[in-house]
């Protein structure tokens, strides 16, 4: 692991043309209050599909974080572009699937509440 | 040589393997020929052995030596010691076969008779070959350990013949006495054999016995709290076989065996079972006499007591088979006593010889006594003497076996008792004169109370009501009276002492007439008085027993020892050992397996509620054990880089 | 100057609207307030200049995800009431969790990254991205698209075995 971080902070940067003036920490900040908010939010309510709802919020952060480092630290490459792209897929895919089981569940219990669904417990 | 002896051991138990498996498949009388021929053959083989023994092989210069047909190693303990089965020959062991095998194939005939439309009659068959088979190995027995396991087998037959009548709550507890008494006797028999072997190093009887043995030979000098361990050894070994010979105070037994059936009676507890204490005295004799010579004083000490003991409490039982029992405890305290006065080595070994014959004869005439009541109370319906009377109308074939039986065993010429009983008395006579009066008054005694039972029996009244008029018993009940009353007539004149003596060397006794004399006239007394008492009904009894009544009546509830024993038990080894321990058992030892396991629960109870089922609280522990690893590998394992 | 300007727009919407969407107590709002998010996403996307993961995030999330779940709110519950007020005893540990794990976030990034770089204008050509996506070579995505394609395949006949009328 200390490698990787060696290699993270020596990389290079030449002069560049200056297009805008954001700096990496405002995009990483605003991504890690997304993450969190996601955190809070899965964390705290009740009603099942908020929960996925936060769960979007959170995968959603880190797509941006991907993105962002990309663009920044690697500029003439594009793997986090196409990690976003896959990832988006994903997330899309295993919402469906998500809702499917919530609507299931709401067929059998005539609710989605999430404390109503412990069975699995001692 | 001799290997056919292997079936007298092998064939009693075989058929009580087939008789108690295929016993209920068959009629009973089916079952009961069976296991009389079994027997049948087991008496002949045995005779077949004794007359080889006696007259062919043994006699080698002038001494019986020890043959052993079969011995082989069932389980080895250490180099030097093992524990064998086998068969050992010599005088006492061919003698015991003889009297074992005769009078157990007299009781398998009777019980055809006797046990007739009974229910359980091949389990009776069935048992009574095991106890033939447990006690004929136990005489033939090569090393102490394997006397042991005979003894113990021999237990546990007892006990199931005594408990025969199971649906009897007093047989129950009769056979459970029995066996709780005589298996706390055989702890300290088997200390004693830990104790002797440890020393010796050996099990086997001739290694023990033998003048140059371990044990003689060396002159063992270890002690014990100052005394040596070989009297230790041998004072245990002897509390083990009192246990099992009725002798004070662990004769508690044998009068409640009697809830038994009449012919296991007269085969266990008058014949055969009650002299193995005697006759494992007898098989370790060389030991006691050189070995623990202080022991052997107390061995006839003890005699003497008890015989004088159950002598005086036989006066005053009323059934029959009571008066029977403290007979027997009386008879073989006799044959403890000579023992006890006996030396070693020809005439020195006159005790050794006639209690030797007193077993031989006495196991003749009491099977007979005991087979004889069996007759009456099967015509009679009752063991009590009050119910019977002026018999000797009804049943005259047991009338003159059982008078031939009490003239016997009073001790008056010419049965068989007088000259075993004679024997006796001049060892005693000739070693401590305070065990001759014993032994004297006690002979007076038996010879008092066995014409009361007889007169009471047989005589007596004039007009006695029955409820059927008695009837002799069937042939197959008199024949083995005939049989045993004929023995009991002629083995008087066996020169006895050609054949068994302490050292295996024959020798030569004669009838002194001084002391013989002297005990015929304490038998004729004795028998005047009871025939004074008790030929005619009148009221002498109830007077002698009014002027002595405390006496009497301590006399009557067997002075007492059946309480004492019952105090001992409940009130201090139950209070004292057995509650402590049960506490100990059930509250620490119990407790501490609860303990481990209602803690196991307690944690559990408080652990699962980790597995709450929500998930929320599942991914909170999730998220915040991520947070952890971060924190800890960034700030404890980064911290070195620069930031 | 426009850029940081619709950045810091964008940025505050996000911000707020995100934690709205998780403190709402209409459901119907927070699914609203997440569209929000997700097209501002959408635009901070477009001012990296990553013109196609935008539209694909407005294609796919906005468009698809969200209405997905709206169709789903409005089939399990009562759109408009108002949910029950969940108990302290469940806010506190979330916040706790989220308002630590943002601490420790924060704490990294302030001290490890701390240049204000220069973003290079890359014009990526949709040509190079499809024959990126469809391509074999090294950093060529090919596999990767075709494994996408069979998990969407499972995902949607899972998703019709999990939710069909028995």
């Amino acid at each position: 692991m200390p490698e990787s971080a060696d290699f993270i902070y020596k990389v290079e940067f030449n002069k560049q043309q200056i297009m805008n003036n954001i700096p990496l920490i405002a995009y990483l900040t605003v991504s890690a209050v997304m993450f969190f908010a996601g955190i809070y939010g899965f964390l705290s309510r009740r009603n099942m599909l908020t929960i996925l709802m936060s769960l979007e919020l959170m995968l959603n952060a880190a797509d941006l974080n991907f993105a962002v480092f990309n663009k920044y630290l690697y500029p003439g490459q594009s793997e986090g572009a196409f990690f976003t792209l896959f990832a988006i897929g994903v997330s899309a895919a295993e919402t469906a699937i998500a809702i499917a089981i919530i609507i299931n569940i709401y067929r059998n219990l005539k609710n989605i509440y999430v404390d109503e669904v412990n069975k699995m417990k001692f | 040589m001799m290997s056919y002896t292997l079936i007298i051991l092998v064939l009693p138990v075989l058929m009580f393997i087939f008789l108690g498996l295929c016993g209920g498949k068959m009629k009973p009388a089916v079952a009961g020929i069976f296991g009389t021929l079994g027997l049948t053959l087991v008496a002949v083989l045995s005779y077949i052995t004794a007359v080889t023994y006696f007259f062919s092989v043994g006699k080698v210069g002038g001494v019986y030596h020890t043959i052993t047909p079969f011995n082989f190693e069932w389980l080895r303990i250490t180099e030097n010691l093992h524990i064998d089965l086998g068969i050992m020959l010599d005088p006492i062991s061919v003698m015991m076969l003889v009297v074992i095998s005769t009078v157990s194939l007299m009781v398998h005939i009777y019980s055809l008779g006797y046990m007739n439309g009974e229910k359980g009659f091949q389990r009776y068959y069935a048992l009574l070959s095991l106890f033939s088979f447990s006690m004929l190995g136990l005489v033939v027995a090569t090393n102490i350990f394997q006397m042991y396991i005979f003894w113990e087998l021999v237990g546990v037959s007892s006990y199931s013949l005594i408990g025969f009548y199971y649906t009897k709550p007093s047989a129950v507890a009769a056979s459970k006495k029995a066996f709780i008494v005589t298996r706390f006797a055989d702890l300290f028999f088997l200390i004693g054999i830990l104790v002797i072997s440890f020393y010796s190093k050996t099990f086997s009887f001739a290694s023990l016995t033998s003048p140059t043995g371990s044990i003689l030979g060396q002159h063992i000098g270890a002690t014990f709290m100052g005394v040596s361990v070989i009297s230790w050894a041998m004072m245990l070994i002897f509390i083990g076989g009192a246990g099992k010979s009725a002798m004070m105070p662990f004769h508690i037994w044998l009068p409640d065996a009697m809830e038994g059936p009449t012919p296991v009676s007269a085969l266990i507890h008058a014949a055969t079972m009650v002299v193995a204490g005697v006759f494992l005295v007898a098989r370790m004799f060389p030991l006691y006499y050189f070995g623990a010579p202080v022991v052997l004083n107390i061995i006839a000490y003890i005699g003497a007591i008890t015989a004088l003991f159950a002598a005086i409490v036989a006066c005053t039982q009323t059934d029959i088979k009571r008066v029977l029992a403290f007979s027997t405890i009386s008879q073989i305290a006799y044959m403890i006593t000579a023992l006890g006065v006996s030396g070693y080595g020809g005439e020195a070994g006159l005790g050794y010889m006639a209690s030797m014959f007193h077993l031989f004869t006495h196991a003749f005439f009491k099977a007979l006594l005991f087979l004889g009541a069996g007759s009456i109370i099967h015509a009679v319906h009752s063991n009590e003497m009050d119910t019977m009377g002026g018999l000797r109308k009804y049943m005259p074939i047991t009338h003159i076996t059982f008078l031939i039986a009490c003239l016997s065993i009073s001790g008056i010429p010419p049965f068989s008792g007088f000259f075993s009983k004679d024997e006796i008395m001049v060892a005693a006579f000739n070693k401590d004169i305070i065990l001759f009066g014993c032994l004297y008054l006690c002979a007076g005694l038996t010879a008092f109370y066995m014409f009361r039972l007889y007169y009471r029996i047989f005589w007596g009244e004039n007009n006695k009501q029955y409820e059927h008029k008695p009837h002799e018993s069937p042939v197959n009940m008199t024949i083995p009276l005939i049989v045993l009353a004929t023995l009991t007539v002629v083995t008087g004149f066996v020169p006895f002492s050609q054949y068994v003596s302490s050292d295996f060397i024959p020798f030569h006794t004669h009838i002194e007439w001084s002391v013989a004399s002297l005990s015929i006239l304490i038998a004729v007394i004795g028998i005047a008085i009871a025939t004074i008492m008790y030929r005619k009904e009148n009221s002498l009894p109830e007077k002698v027993a009014l002027s002595a009544s405390g006496f009497y009546t301590a006399a009557c509830h067997k002075f007492y020892f059946d309480e004492i024993w019952i105090f001992i038990t409940k009130k201090i080894i139950f209070n004292c050992i057995s509650k402590p321990i049960a506490w100990f058992d059930r509250h620490v030892v119990d407790g501490f397996m609860n303990l481990l396991s209602s803690s196991t629960n307690f944690v559990s109870r408080k652990i699962k509620v980790v597995q709450s089922g929500d998930i929320q609280d599942y991914v909170w522990v999730f998220f915040m054990g991520a947070l952890v690893m971060v924190v800890s590998l960034i700030f404890f394992w980064w911290s070195s880089l620069p930031c | 100057m426009a850029g940081q300007i619709i950045f810091y727009v964008l940025a505050i919407v996000i911000i707020v609207f995100s934690i709205l969407s998780v403190t709402s107590r209409r459901i119907l709002r927070a699914a609203t307030y997440l569209l929000f998010v997700l097209i501002a996403t959408a635009g901070l996307y477009l001012l990296l200049h990553y013109q196609f993961l935008a539209a694909v995030q407005i294609g796919v999330y906005a468009g698809g995800i969200m209405v997905l779940y709206i169709f789903s709110i409005l089939l399990t519950s009562h759109a408009g009431d108002k949910t029950k007020r969940v108990s302290w005893k469940r806010l506190l540990p979330a916040g706790f969790a989220a308002i630590v794990g943002f601490l420790i976030c924060g704490h990294i990034i302030l001290h490890n990254v701390y240049k204000i770089a220069e973003i290079v204008p890359v014009n990526t050509d949709m040509k190079k991205v499809g024959l990126a996506l469809m391509g074999t070579d090294k950093y060529q995505y090919l596999l990767p698209f075709e494994a996408i394609s069979v998990l969407l395949l499972a995902c949607i006949i899972g998703g019709i075995l999990i939710a069909r009328k028995r």
